[in-house]
């Protein structure tokens, strides 16, 4: 079985980087994007099994690239992050179709449990 | 200090800032407002009363001297007349009968006796020759053969042909006038008929002026030397002991002060032909015995108008300041209040900004944190292993202690909006008292439930509502020792509102503590808490449209005590 193909799309570079290398070191294969347009390309290119997604980003936003996500890929699994941690957010991504959320500083073993039910039944690498 | 303390907290707040409210300020106002009043209404009622009191006075004065003056020009008139009359009989005689006739003494004396029955008075009568001698004599008197030349009246009577004299006394010590008449013939022959009036007449007419007790009447000539008896100032003869005040013919009044400094008014009039002045002196207090009956009434309802006055004035204008006081509290308790809520919602934003922004970097500390774990931890020979795990678990632990402190800090800036339902309070209570119903078990705490079953539903925000009763009652078991009480009340309090109270047996606030209790960030607990619960607290019943009330005392408990709105407020 291959390992699960995750996108990180953050652009706070020292926290995306090292939750990838911490979640390679847990075997998965992760994937960083710094911003929502290449994350949106790098999907296109080669779509992960689930999508680690920041709310607040400079330039497209979290809300926005989820939207463009879901409107291409409806069936690829969308995890949100966020540092602000509203109601009013939780409640857009929800609405959006997000699977998960969680707020930042996060836990890693809150995370990996996201991953894993939200990727269950999922075929990896399709 | 207990009344401050149980006072509702909006006048706890007003009494904040005392400088514009200050009781001082209030009673400057007043006392202000009541000279101002008073005076605006008091002066035109004394200057009514003083011109009142004057021209009555002026009135009486008028109406006590008309009779006065009257009187004396009668009794003038009777004067006037009576030495007229004796005057014209002696004239009538010494023209009617001739010298010779007069001259011989039983002559003279049957006129005598003829006139003494006709006008009462004369005592004697004589004729005296133009040499002054005296030729005959009818009377009581030895007087024949006496000569006049050197007296004074002898000159005047041949000079203006009628003289009446001064009062002098007799020989029998009787006092006495003197009339003399010269009648010249036309052969240009003259002699002088003189005759002597006892004044007992002057007497009689003077007592016929009937007088008041107490005041009296008299003749005087214009040496002030009296020429009747007077009751107040002597006998005949006697020195008048005042000047007598400017007189003519006609009879006026004035007033003037004796020698005993006595106030009198005083009528007087020369009467024609004479020396003699007759005076009538009344004693002013008999003359304002009315008057001071009267003054006394006016000066009794003068005194009650300016009290009633003044005392309606007082008690208006107390009312004015008192109505201006609650509202100038009311106006600086809404000001507070809206400062407050203001400082909160800054506050709020504030608080997010800050959480956010400190919630990116402390997810990378974290995150590092969390990748120095796991590669130590996939290498079992890591040097130091311990050591560096205790560090790292440290980090751990300062991330997460932060992160509580950020997302309270999110948490209170969320609760700014408000979601209303219909829900029952009690539910509400119950449901929260179960949070922290084991900590009270482990503490032995007893939670004293004593809930109405009759509460009515109110449109409030479940989670907020639920915020206020877990602060609330987190500070009361805060507050209380182990095995302490904590009684949960909650009753129908009015039409409007209904009422919930949390009372404990702990430590109780000082004033101070009770004064500050509701700002944010505010607090007892040291490192262990954010200051903002009871801020938020207050927030939240205040945007909820209800009260919040707390009383305390120290080391005795406290009481919080919130009110609740029946029907949901707009804003």
């Amino acid at each position: 079985m291959d390992a699960l193909n995750i996108l990180l799309i953050d652009d706070e570079e020292a926290f995306v980087t090292t939750l990838q290398e911490r979640l390679e070191m847990r075997g998965y294969t992760a994937r960083v994007a710094l911003d929502g347009q290449s994350g949106l390309v790098m999907i296109a290119q080669d779509p992960p099994d689930v999508v680690v997604l920041d709310l607040r980003m400079p330039g497209m936003s979290g809300l926005e690239t989820l939207r463009r996500i879901r409107g291409e890929w409806p069936g690829l699994p969308v995890i949100m992050l966020s540092g602000h941690g509203s109601d009013q957010d939780f409640e857009a991504c929800q609405n959006l179709g997000a699977a998960r959320y969680h707020k930042k500083p996060l836990d890693i073993e809150d995370l990996l449990d996201s991953i894993r039910t939200v990727t269950q039944g999922h075929v990896p690498g399709r | 200090m207990k009344s401050i303390l149980s006072a509702p907290i909006n006048i706890i707040k007003a009494d904040i800032g005392t400088d514009i409210n200050s009781p001082r300020r209030y009673n400057l106002l007043r006392r202000k407002i009541v000279s101002l009043m008073a005076l605006v209404t008091l002066i035109p009622l004394l200057s009514l009363a003083g011109l009142n009191y004057y021209e009555h006075q002026n009135t009486m004065a008028a109406e006590i001297q008309a009779p006065l003056r009257a009187l004396v020009g009668k009794a003038k008139h009777s004067f006037e007349l009576f030495l007229a009359e004796r005057t014209s009989a002696v004239s009538f005689i010494a023209s009617a009968y001739s010298f010779d006739e007069l001259s011989d003494d039983a002559n003279l004396q049957r006129i005598f006796q003829v006139m003494r029955r006709e006008f009462t008075g004369f005592v004697d009568l004589g004729l005296i020759d133009v040499a002054g001698n005296q030729l005959s004599y009818a009377g009581p008197y030895d007087l024949k053969g006496r000569n006049y030349t050197e007296q004074p009246w002898f000159h005047q009577v041949q000079f203006k042909g009628t003289y009446v004299s001064d009062v002098f006394l007799g020989f029998r010590k009787f006092p006495h006038v003197v009339i003399a008449v010269r009648h010249t013939t036309e052969s240009g022959r003259s002699w002088i008929l003189r005759a002597t009036l006892d004044t007992m007449h002057f007497d009689r007419i003077i007592s016929a002026m009937g007088l008041e007790p107490g005041s009296d009447a008299f003749l005087v000539n214009r040496s002030g030397i009296l020429q009747t008896e007077s009751r107040r100032y002597g006998k005949v003869l006697d020195i008048l002991p005042f000047d007598l005040p400017s007189t003519g013919f006609e009879s006026n009044v004035q007033s003037i002060r004796d020698q005993k400094g006595q106030d009198n008014f005083i009528a007087s009039a020369f009467i024609a032909n004479t020396d003699f002045a007759l005076v009538a002196v009344k004693p002013k207090p008999t003359a304002f015995s009315t008057w001071y009956t009267v003054r006394l009434d006016l000066l009794f309802i003068f005194v009650s108008s300016v009290i009633l006055i003044f005392l309606a004035v007082y008690r208006v204008t107390s009312l004015l300041i008192s109505r201006l006081q609650e509202s100038d509290e009311q106006r600086m308790g809404a000001i507070h209040q809206m400062e407050h809520s203001q400082k909160l919602s800054s506050i709020g934003r504030l608080a997010a900004g800050v959480a956010h922004e400190i919630n990116n970097p402390l997810a990378i500390i974290n995150e590092k944190a969390g990748l120095m774990r796991d590669i130590m931890n996939l290498r079992p020979d890591f040097p130091d292993k311990d050591k560096f795990g205790r560090q790292i678990e440290a980090i751990l632990r300062s991330v997460d202690r932060c992160r509580g402190i950020t997302h309270r800090m999110l948490s209170f800036a969320k609760r700014m909006d408000v979601k209303i339902e219909v829900l029952d309070v009690n539910t509400v209570l119950v449901e929260t008292l179960g949070f922290l119903e084991r900590e009270a078990q482990y503490r032995n705490v007893e939670l004293k439930r004593e809930l109405a079953h009759n509460l009515p539903q109110i449109p409030t925000d479940h989670g907020q509502i639920q915020q206020v009763f877990l602060n609330i009652l987190n500070n009361a078991l805060a507050a209380v020792p182990d095995g302490g009480q904590i009684v949960i009340r909650s009753w129908d309090e009015s039409e409007d509102f209904i009422g919930v109270s949390v009372q404990d047996n702990g430590c109780g606030m000082s004033e101070e503590t009770a004064k500050n209790m509701f700002e944010p960030f505010f607090t007892t607990k040291k490192e262990k808490g954010t200051g903002l619960g009871m801020s938020i607290t207050y927030g939240i019943v205040k945007r909820l449209g209800g009260e919040i009330q707390v009383k305390t005392k120290l080391n005795e408990g406290t009481t919080m005590t919130i009110l609740l709105p029946k029907r949901s407020v707009e804003g």
